[in-house]
């Protein structure tokens, strides 16, 4: 009974907010498994990770009434920009060397 | 808000399956960046404008636009097989961490969705001001210091960035400035009588 109480579709709680960013969460890092060969989509499935981070720190900002979790959100956003160029850019001078970007040809540190 | 959280919430979900599970990588950032807008609605939703903006800015406006150029300059071929039909085994691996990790997540916020979270701290966001006006005020008071720390970051993701895309080979065509600064007239300019019907030989160009 509690859990019907819970799924009341008319309101809209802290909790929708908390399901969908576990859906997200969830389906980025499934993600990075499904694509194990390409590196530029397992970037992605990291970035939409963040964004359900992101979606947890608003939400929670929002019912709390408290704007920590805007700034900590904004700050993710910071670092997530950061993470992209550095990963972009180590991947273009891999490409660069290697002439490939196949996550299964990395294998040079594997002794 | 009830109806457009269940927009944007299905349209993010949606989104969020086409970014994992397409073929061709161009569509996988064209999704992200369907995503992304979608989340900023939620955000604006929420009452949180100035992220919404900045999300659409920074993501939107950089990071996809990022992945757009990484994926067009890079060539579709040499990306590798992605998507839901690349193999049987990463699907199934793949199907059974979405499976679990849904399971806890839901489970664990469902089992403390009754509970009431008493909010605490400073910075109200129930004031008259504007979203912006007050996150600029907390911003450049009580975070000064992740504030300043995330201005470094982005520095030093630059400084690398630059660092490591930048090629010193010799073999590349450039200019030189301190050579084109040195030229004197005496190295850069021949004067000879041409005589007539005779070419002139020996010239030295340096």
């Amino acid at each position: 009974m509690k859990v019907l109480t819970v799924l009341n579709m008319t309101e809209i709680g802290l909790h929708n907010f908390l399901i969908l960013a576990a859906f997200v969460f969830s389906i980025g890092a499934a993600g990075i498994f499904l694509n194990r060969n390409n590196i530029i989509v397992i970037l992605m499935s990291i970035e939409l990770m963040m964004l359900a981070v992101n979606i947890n720190f608003v939400a929670f900002s929002s019912y709390l009434h408290n704007l920590t979790g805007q700034i900590f959100s904004l700050i993710i956003l910071t670092i997530a920009a950061a993470e992209t160029a550095i990963g972009l850019a180590i991947l273009v001078v891999y490409f660069k060397n290697r002439r490939s970007i196949l996550v299964e040809d990395i294998n040079q540190l594997q002794g | 808000m009830t109806l457009f959280f269940y927009i944007f919430a299905s349209l993010i979900v949606l989104g969020s399956i086409g970014v994992v599970a397409s073929r061709n990588s161009v569509h996988s950032v064209l999704w992200l960046i369907f995503v992304f807008c979608n989340a900023s609605g939620l955000f604006i939703l929420l009452g949180a404008e100035f992220l919404a903006m900045t999300l659409v800015i920074v993501y939107v406006g950089a990071v996809a636009v990022l992945f757009l150029f990484v994926v067009m300059m890079l060539g579709n071929r040499f990306l590798g097989i992605q998507g839901i039909l690349s193999s049987t085994r990463h699907l199934i691996i793949a199907g059974l961490i979405l499976g679990v990790l849904l399971f806890d997540l839901v489970l664990v916020i469902l089992a403390g969705a009754d509970s009431d979270i008493i909010g605490f701290g400073f910075a109200n966001t129930n004031t008259s001001i504007t979203n912006t006006h007050a996150i600029g005020a907390v911003l450049y008071t009580d975070f000064m210091l992740p504030f300043q720390l995330s201005g470094i970051v982005l520095f030093v993701a630059m400084i690398g960035c630059i660092v490591l895309t930048l090629d010193n080979k010799v073999t590349r065509k450039r200019q030189k400035p301190q050579d084109q600064l040195s030229r004197s007239k005496e190295s850069g300019m021949d004067l000879v009588q041409a005589p007539l019907n005779e070419g002139i030989d020996g010239i030295k160009y340096d």
